[in-house]
C-alpha cells in the first residue's frame, strides 16, 4: 500500500512538474532568442512600424504555438473532447480545466518575449521614433535635404552618418526608452496583480469541492494514458517473444525422435542441457537453421499466438546400437 | 510492479529517447555548423545569386538525408515495405506512419538551418543585392551613367565591405535586404510550428483509433525484429556449447576405450574425484590425447547436427 502511494506519487508530480519544467525552459528559450536575434530596423518611413509590430507580434505567436505542443496535457485534453461517449460519460469540467492548464502554461514564454522587448526598448524605438515631436529635443540635423520623416526615421540607426555630431537620436531613443520601459513595467505589475487577485478571490467563488473532484480527474486521465501506452509496449514485448519462439517450434521435423544411444554417459551438468535444450527450441540442424532464417524473411508468420499455448512436447525414444528400445517418452 | 515500471522506461527512454536525443544534437549540430561556417560571397553578378541560394538550399538536404541515416528505423521500414506476404498480411498504414516518424523527425535539423540563415540574412543579401532599386536609398549618383552590365557589377558588390565604396548606400541596402530576410525567416517559422500544431493537437479529433492500432503494430515490428535477433543469439550459443561438448564426449569416448586396457587399476581412485575433475576434464587427460583433439577440431570439425553418429 505504501509503496503503491508512493508511485502515485511520484507520477503525479512527475507529471505536472515535468510540464512546469518544460515551461520554464521554453522562457528561458524566448529570452535567449531575443538576445540572439540581431534586431535590424530597416531605418525607412514606411517599414519601420510594419518591421517592430512584427518583430512583437510573430515570435510570441510562434512561442505560443510552440508551448501548446510540448505540453502533454493538449493530448489528453484533444482526446477526452473528442472520444465518443461509449461507456463513461463525459464531464465537460474537466476538459475546461486542462484547457486552462494548458493555455496559462502556454501563454508565458509569449509574455515573457513581449516584457523583454517592451524593457529593452529596441522595438518601440524602431516603431515610434516617426511620431516624436522633434521640436522638443535639440541638435536637429538641418544640413542634409532629407526630409523630418526621414530623418526621424533614421534615429534608431545610431551609425548613420548624418548624426555624427550631434546626440539627437540618442537624446530621441531615450525618450522613447523611457516610455517603452514604463508600458513595460506597467504590464507585468498589472499581470502580476491579476495573478494574485485571481489566487485570492476565486475560493470565494469557485467550489471548491468540485474544484478537486475535476483536478483528480484531469490527473487520472493522464496517468491513464501513460498506463495504456506501457501496458500496450510490455504486450507487444510478449506477443513478439511468444511469436518468435512459435515460428522456431514449428521449423521442428519430428515429434518424436529415435535417436541411437550414445557409447557413454557421463553426469555432467543435467540442468545446464535442460537449459540449453529449451533455448534450442528443438532446432538442431544446420539446414534446420537456414531454412528458418529463410522462411522468416520469406513467409513472415501470422500474427496469432493461440498455438503456442498448446504446442505439442517433444517425445524421445532411445534406442541402444542393435535397435531395441531403452526407453522412450511415448 | 516496480520491476515493469522499469523495464518500460527503459524499453521506451532506450528507442524514443534515443532519436529524440540524435534529433536535437543534430539540430544543435546545424546551428553550430552555420555560425562556424565562413561565408563569402563572390560578388560577381553570375554567381552571387547561386551562391546565395544554393547556401540557403543544399545544407538542408544533406542534413535531412543525414537524419534518415542516422535513423534506425529506416532499415525496419525498408524491410517491412519490402518483405513477401507469407503468412502475414502488410499494413499501409503502419508503413505510412513509420515514414511520417521518421521524416518528421528528420526535418528539424534543415528547419534549424533555414531559420539561421534567413535571421542571418547574408544569403538573402548576397542573393538579392543585384536586384536592388538603389534610388531609394540615398543619391542616385552612383550609377548615373553606367552601362547595364557595369550597374550589374557595381551592385554585386554591395555584400562584400571591403570592394564597395559608398558606406552609407551600403548600410542601408544591407538592412534593407536583411529586413525582408528576417521577415522571411519568422514567416518560415510561423509556417512550420503551425504545420506542427495542426498535426499533433488537431490529428487526434480524426484518426484516434487508427492511429493508436497502426502506433502499436509499428512498435511491435521493431521490437520483433530485435528478439527474433536475440533468439537467434542464444541459439546460436547454445548450439555451439552443446556441440563442442558432444565433440569433446565423442573424443573422450575413444580415449576411454584406449585407456581402459592400459590402466585399469587406477580406474578406482578416479571414482572419486570422477565429478570434479572428470566434469572439467571431460576425458581428455594426455597430452597427446588433447593434440588430437585440438587437432581433430581443425581438420575434421563435426557436422551441424545434433543427433549422436557412430
Amino acid at each position: 500500500m505504501e509503496r503503491l502511494k508512493l508511485v502515485l506519487q511520484y507520477f503525479q508530480s512527475n507529471s505536472e512538474s515535468i510540464s512546469n519544467g518544460i515551461c520554464i525552459i521554453l522562457a528561458l528559450v524566448s529570452v535567449k532568442l531575443y538576445t540572439s536575434f540581431d534586431f535590424n530596423c530597416p531605418c525607412l518611413p514606411q517599414y519601420n512600424k510594419l518591421y517592430s509590430l512584427g518583430i512583437m507580434i510573430v515570435p510570441p505567436i510562434i512561442l505560443f504555438f510552440l508551448g501548446v505542443l510540448v505540453n502533454r496535457h493538449t493530448g489528453v485534453m484533444m482526446d477526452e473532447w473528442m472520444r465518443p461517449i461509449g461507456n463513461r460519460s463525459k464531464n465537460p469540467a474537466v476538459v475546461k480545466y486542462l484547457f486552462s492548464a494548458m493555455l496559462q502554461r502556454a501563454l508565458l514564454a509569449p509574455m515573457v518575449w513581449l516584457l523583454v522587448t517592451l524593457l529593452d526598448g529596441k522595438i518601440f524605438i524602431c516603431a515610434f521614433s516617426v511620431s516624436v515631436d522633434p521640436t522638443l529635443f535639440s541638435g536637429f540635423p538641418n544640413s542634409t535635404d532629407l526630409d523630418v520623416i526621414k530623418i526621424m526615421a533614421k534615429v534608431p540607426c545610431k551609425e548613420d552618418v548624418i548624426f555624427n555630431n550631434t546626440s539627437f537620436h540618442k537624446a530621441v531613443s531615450r525618450y522613447i526608452r523611457c516610455y517603452s520601459q514604463a508600458v513595460g513595467w506597467s504590464i507585468l505589475f498589472f499581470l502580476i496583480v491579476l495573478g494574485a487577485m485571481a489566487r485570492l478571490i476565486k475560493p470565494c467563488f469557485d467550489d471548491h469541492a468540485t474544484f478537486l473532484q475535476t483536478r483528480y480527474w484531469s490527473n487520472y486521465l493522464d496517468l491513464e494514458q501513460k498506463l495504456f501506452d506501457e501496458t500496450c509496449i510490455l504486450h507487444a514485448r510478449d506477443f513478439a517473444r511468444k511469436c518468435v519462439v512459435q515460428f522456431f517450434e514449428d521449423m521442428r521435423e519430428d515429434t518424436i525422435l529415435c535417436l541411437p544411444h550414445p557409447p557413454f554417459i557421463t553426469n555432467f551438468g543435467e540442468e545446464w542441457e535442460d537449459e540449453e535444450e529449451e533455448r534450442l527450441h528443438g532446432i538442431t540442424k544446420q539446414e534446420q537453421m537456414d531454412q528458418l532464417l529463410n522462411k522468416w524473411y520469406y513467409s513472415k508468420p501470422e500474427l496469432n499466438v493461440t498455438r503456442i499455448a498448446h504446442r505439442p512436447r517433444m517425445c524421445v525414444t532411445w534406442k541402444d546400437c542393435k535397435g531395441k528400445t531403452l526407453y522412450s517418452d511415448v | 510492479m516496480d520491476k515493469f515500471r522499469l523495464m518500460f522506461q527503459f524499453l521506451q527512454s532506450n528507442q524514443e529517447s534515443f532519436m529524440n536525443g540524435i534529433c536535437g544534437i543534430m539540430a544543435l549540430a546545424s546551428a553550430q555548423m552555420y555560425a562556424s561556417f565562413e561565408f563569402s560571397c563572390p560578388c560577381i553578378p553570375e554567381y552571387n545569386y547561386s551562391y546565395g541560394i544554393g547556401l540557403l538550399v543544399v545544407p538542408p538536404i544533406w542534413f535531412f538525408m543525414l537524419g534518415f541515416v542516422l535513423n534506425n528505423n529506416v532499415s525496419v521500414l525498408a524491410e517491412e515495405w519490402k518483405r513477401p506476404t507469407g503468412g502475414r498480411r502488410k499494413d499501409p498504414s503502419v508503413l505510412r506512419y513509420m515514414f511520417c516518424s521518421i521524416t518528421q523527425r528528420s526535418l528539424i535539423a534543415p528547419a534549424v538551418w533555414v531559420s539561421v540563415t534567413l535571421m542571418d540574412g547574408k544569403s538573402f543579401l548576397c542573393a538579392f543585392s543585384i536586384s536592388l532599386d538603389i534610388e531609394r536609398f540615398g543619391n542616385s549618383s552612383l550609377i548615373k551613367g553606367l552601362s547595364e552590365t557595369d550597374k550589374m557589377k557595381l551592385l554585386a558588390k554591395i555584400p562584400c565591405e571591403k570592394l564597395f565604396d559608398n558606406k552609407q548606400i551600403r548600410e542601408a541596402a544591407t538592412k534593407y535586404i536583411t529586413c525582408i530576410s528576417q521577415a522571411c525567416g519568422w514567416i518560415f517559422l510561423l509556417m512550420m510550428t503551425f504545420i506542427a500544431f495542426l498535426i499533433r493537437a488537431i490529428r487526434p479529433c480524426f484518426t484516434q483509433a487508427a492511429f493508436l492500432k497502426t502506433k502499436y503494430w509499428s512498435h511491435y515490428i521493431d521490437i520483433e525484429r530485435k528478439l527474433f535477433d536475440e533468439t537467434c543469439k542464444e541459439h546460436a550459443k547454445s548450439f555451439a556449447k552443446v556441440c563442442i561438448h558432444q565433440y569433446f564426449e565423442n573424443i573422450s569416448g575413444e580415449m576411454q576405450h584406449f585407456h581402459q586396457h592400459h590402466s585399469k587399476d587406477d580406474s578406482d581412485n578416479e571414482d572419486e574425484n570422477r565429478k570434479s575433475d572428470e566434469e572439467k576434464l571431460l576425458g581428455i587427460r594426455a597430452q597427446d590425447d588433447m593434440n588430437k583433439v585440438l587437432w581433430n577440431w581443425h581438420t575434421c570439425k563435426p557436422a551441424l547436427a545434433l543427433k549422436k553418429d557412430e
